[in-house]
């Protein structure tokens, strides 16, 4: 769809009545026709950044929201054109599948036959073909997802807001269910702002994502930004597993003393910590080891298995090792972190500070 | 078989007091029945008594229904939007406004009475009239209305669903009417039996606040007893009883609706 319009916030905080900050002043842009995921743990900001896109609440003074050129900041969520799925699917009990999804069109006053025509197109597009005369109380919860995802589209609205949709769906429903979310994002072309604190789902999903802590955004970018080369501690621990190894000195050659051995990470000087993620870390033979240590645990994940590996510093080292090989707790290790997987978020930080909301 | 013991015990201690509540009843049915009640049942069965009480107590008995049925409009027109109303205000306002609601339900029906005659007694056209009457009724019943509707309201999630109706499109108006009253239905037909029940047998208020030309069903029962046979009481009784107890069932039986949408 050509139509997809662009949201804009400018300054935009949130305080409620007793002093609470649940919005420090916030700038942020989504482009015509892309996902944006807001990600972080619960009380970051992230539903209320989405509510305020959404109009349900409005930003403290000064804060401005626009669609587009227009300003929308004034009105309220019902003349926004917006289409919204809840965490707790928030269906009309009193209807069948067919009205809850026809609801809106009916409030548009649309001829009865393009109304079913749109029925029926929605109820292709999310799966539930000859459900139309169900009850809601009739539906298992990935079909009530469903309803209310076709409830939304139905109405073509020009942003489309997600609020933790899958939250309360079984880990296998919910794998499927994104799955078929960002099909449908992608073939709508909708503008989309999708509320989580599920780091799979904002990977899979967000076009770009923006990982919120404390009412403001910490990091702005694509998944692949957010995972390599996150902006700060918070981002880097947020998303994914993280290994952090202490700085004990500098050799006179630029290698870096951690506990347990050495690196090379000429691009990070300057610092007291190094970070890498678990499946950067590989398992060698001592000879070629860049550090050594002490399995102490390891745990059979399927695919692969995690060992926390005892190097001599104040926490072990995770490691995502191939699930084959086998090591006994106690067997000493050789393990070689290439520099490439190396980062420390100071080093990022320079690189995504125009994107970030000092407030 | 001790438990077996235990359990025709408390069989018998049951049937017991069933009986001990229902005897007086059946008892006053029968003598509402016979043609001499001090003779007994040997005097013969007859629909005498209740077709003197029609004759009689016609006019109450229509008072009774038109009263109940307008008490029923009224409090369905305020109290669902009052219970929205303390759905969606602060906390600390609504108790204290439901708390102020309860008041004429703790207070003697005499008291209030009293106090409505003091304020408006003077006014001789609405104190003679039918509406004085209902003025009591109201403030009676409203609380019983907004509780009922206000309970299912609260376990509707409908702050969700008025939500989502509006990221539809919908108005308030377009929302209140498609969303709210729909999902709050079964509180509005528990609230509204109740209503009726409690108008049709509302006594306290009524006595002080009716003349001799808006006399109620239960005023007229008490006007039965005093100057009448008992034959002719007891029939009233019965009268009574067909209109009552048909809406207790129905209020069980809406209870049980409402446990089943939880």
């Amino acid at each position: 769809m050509s139509s997809s319009v662009s949201i804009t916030l400018t300054h935009c905080s949130r305080t409620f009545a007793g002093g609470f900050t649940a919005l420090k002043p916030l700038d942020l842009q989504v482009k015509a026709g892309e996902t944006l995921v807001l990600l972080g743990p619960s009380g970051c900001g992230k539903t209320t950044t989405l509510r305020i896109i959404s109009g349900l609440e409005s930003p403290d003074i000064g804060g401005r929201v626009l669609f587009g050129e227009r300003d929308v900041t004034a009105l309220p969520i019902e003349k926004r054109d917006v289409g919204m799925v809840f965490q707790n699917y928030a269906l009309f009990p009193n209807m069948s599948v067919a009205d809850n999804i026809a609801y809106g069109l009916k409030i548009q006053r649309l001829p009865r036959a393009e109304i079913a025509q749109r029925l029926d197109e929605v109820m292709r597009m999310v799966d539930l073909k000859g459900f139309g005369e169900r009850r809601i109380d009739a539906l298992s919860g990935g079909q009530k997802q469903r309803v209310a995802l076709a409830r939304a589209i139905a109405v073509r609205p020009k942003v489309l807001l997600f609020d933790e949709p899958l939250a309360a769906l079984d880990a296998q429903l919910r794998d499927r269910l994104r799955l078929e979310i960002g099909e449908l994002l992608r073939e709508l072309g909708t503008t989309a702002v999708y509320v989580t604190h599920d780091q799979d789902e904002a990977m899979a999903l967000g076009d770009r994502i923006a990982v919120m802590q404390a009412g403001s955004i910490a990091q702005l970018g694509t998944p692949q930004e957010i995972y390599h080369q996150p902006a700060n501690a918070f981002v880097a621990d947020f998303i994914g597993a993280v290994n952090c190894l202490e700085v004990i000195a500098k050799q006179p050659d630029g290698r870096l003393r951690v506990h347990g051995g050495e690196l090379n990470a000429t691009h990070l000087q300057n610092v007291s910590t190094v970070y890498c993620r678990p499946e950067d870390i590989q398992v060698v033979p001592l000879s070629q080891a860049d550090i050594k240590g002490e399995v102490i645990k390891s745990v059979f994940l399927g695919q692969t298995q995690r060992l926390m590996v005892n190097t001599g510093g104040s926490k072990p080292l995770q490691i995502e090792a191939p699930s084959r090989q086998r090591w006994a707790n106690g067997a000493v290790i050789g393990l070689t972190l290439p520099p490439s997987v190396l980062f420390h978020p100071d080093a990022n930080a320079s690189l995504y500070s125009k994107d970030i909301v000092h407030g | 078989m001790t438990s077996r013991l235990r359990f025709t015990l408390q069989l018998s201690f049951t049937l017991l007091v069933c009986a001990f509540m229902l005897v007086p009843v059946a008892m006053s049915v029968m003598a509402g029945l016979t043609e001499n009640y001090f003779v007994g049942l040997q005097s013969g069965l007859t629909l005498r008594w209740v077709n003197e009480v029609w004759q009689l107590y016609a006019n109450t008995i229509w008072l009774s229904i038109k009263l109940a049925i307008a008490c029923l409009v009224i409090t369905t027109l305020i109290g669902v939007p009052a219970a929205y109303g303390l759905l969606r205000s602060r906390r600390r306002w609504a108790n204290a406004i439901e708390e102020l609601l309860l008041l004429p339900v703790a207070v003697p029906g005499l008291a209030t009475a009293l106090a409505l005659l003091l304020a408006y007694g003077s006014y001789r056209e609405f104190r003679g009239s039918w509406l004085f009457i209902l003025v009591g009724h109201v403030l009676f019943t409203l609380p019983f209305m907004v509780r009922a509707v206000l309970s299912v309201m609260q376990t509707a999630q409908l702050n969700h669903l008025e939500e989502a109706a509006a990221s539809l499109g919908a108005s308030f108006r377009q929302r209140f009417f498609a969303v709210v009253i729909p999902n709050c239905m079964s509180g509005i037909l528990a609230g509204a039996l109740m209503v009726v029940t409690l108008s049709i047998g509302e006594f306290n208020i009524t006595w002080m606040l009716h003349t001799p030309l808006t006399k109620t069903l239960p005023v007229g029962l008490a006007d039965s007893y005093a100057s009448m046979r008992l034959e002719i009481g007891s029939a009233y009784t019965l009268i009574f009883l067909v209109m009552v107890v048909p809406l207790l069932v129905a209020i069980q039986w809406a209870g049980r609706l409402t446990g089943q949408r939880r």
